[in-house]
């Protein structure tokens, strides 16, 4: 739900980086942290575990400019990956935007994928929101390693819907402000629209 | 960090109407599941107003309004040095959270919370269900006397907030545009990653 303050002439929105464990949600982050300019970005805060595991949620709030006067703001989430954690994934998805789903192109992660992108689907709805009607972008991400499932493969799998998608390699960059553009793209798109599609 | 302690209360009047299932918590009846949150200057004004007495009247140190979502509404007081961004971010999740444990013991929510720390305390308390309202202190104040002074700005800001439902809802059914972005172009969401 995104948040207008018509006194400030702001505009925040809340985008949700998910995926299966070590998918790359939070390596995503840091490098949109690491290439923005200081005067666009506020503290990247990770709450995670000495093992640097994702324990709440990384965030970074971003602002991009000016949009008919109003300031846009985007407010940048991961979820933890790992299975056990589902309780708090469902906090952080509380009022969210749009979604990135960031899959991990290896082909043993498949199972992983699928199985993340079902208990987005189902964590959504339990907020009240539906998948197939939300701002949402796919990221194939290490698609620099050599044991990759071919595309037509994730494709299929992982988006018959055909939402924006981009290969990546959250490492080096490669998609990463592609995949963020293309997400806060669809976010302002649904706003023009008042979020009808919802 | 370390030398804070945590007391959590728990709001007795939410007891008794406690649902097994609740997966769409007060706020959502509210402002609906996927409305944008609007406010306005003179909401914004009212608001500022209430926060403002009580700023003096619990000699707190700082006062920010924060949306359950994580977005900062307002804020008054030494806020100079804060890192308010985050600040909201971390009080949204905080709130998040225990509400997420009161649910598991069958509790609708902790409503207050109380973080202690050496010098500075925070004071964190739900407000008509769907904003939080943070309060800083030092030890030139007291819990009893925040909780207190938090109490009777509960009861104005609630009366804020459900006006703003009210108009919310009236311009949903009136089918008016609930945000000023129905003109943009692509050409103006272009522009913003040039």
């Amino acid at each position: 739900m995104s948040f207008i303050n018509h006194a400030s002439r702001e505009i925040n929105c809340k985008i949700v980086y998910y995926g299966p464990g070590l998918c790359g949600k939070t390596t995503n982050l840091q490098y949109v942290y690491q290439k923005t300019a200081p005067e666009s970005k506020g503290k990247m805060i990770s709450l995670a575990t000495e093992t640097e595991r994702t324990l709440f949620f990384d965030f970074l709030p971003l602002a991009l400019g000016e949009v008919r006067g109003f300031k846009t703001r985007f407010h940048l989430y991961t979820v933890p990956g790992q299975v056990f954690y589902d309780a708090s994934r469902k906090l952080i998805l509380k009022g969210v935007d749009g979604v990135v789903f960031v899959a991990d192109s290896q082909e043993e992660r498949m199972d992983a994928n699928i199985e993340s992108l079902e208990n987005l689907r189902d964590n959504l709805a339990e907020h009240g929101y539906d998948l197939d009607n939300m701002p949402f972008v796919m990221q194939y991400n290490k698609q620099d390693l050599p044991n990759i499932s071919p595309m037509e493969e994730l494709q299929k799998y992982l988006n018959p819907n055909k939402v924006p998608e981009f290969r990546a390699c959250a490492m080096t960059g490669v998609g990463v402000f592609e995949t963020l553009k293309a997400i806060a793209k669809l976010i302002l798109l649904d706003l023009k629209r008042g979020g009808q599609r919802r | 960090m370390g030398a804070f302690s945590a007391l959590i209360v728990t709001e007795q009047v939410y007891a008794c109407c406690v649902q097994v299932v609740d997966h769409f918590p007060r706020e959502n009846f509210m402002f609906g599941v996927q409305s944008t949150f609007e406010l306005y200057d003179e909401e914004i004004a009212q608001i500022d107003e209430i926060i403002a007495h009580l700023l003096k009247a619990a000699h707190a140190k700082a006062i920010f309004l924060v949306d359950k979502n994580g977005q900062m509404i307002t804020s008054i007081g030494e806020v100079s040095g804060l890192d308010i961004t985050s600040l909201a971010s971390l009080t949204a999740g905080n709130i998040a959270t225990t509400g997420g444990l009161a649910k598991l013991i069958g509790e609708k929510e902790f409503s207050i919370q109380f973080h202690e720390g050496k010098n500075e305390s925070i004071h964190l308390s739900i407000v008509a269900g769907r904003v939080i309202l943070v309060v800083i202190f030092d030890t030139n104040s007291s819990l009893g006397l925040v909780r207190l002074r938090v109490k009777r700005a509960s009861n104005a800001l609630t009366q804020v907030f459900e006006a703003i439902a009210t108009r919310q809802e009236q311009k949903g059914r009136d089918g008016q545009s609930p945000n000023p972005f129905a003109e943009i172009t692509d050409d103006d969401i272009d522009n913003l990653f040039n």
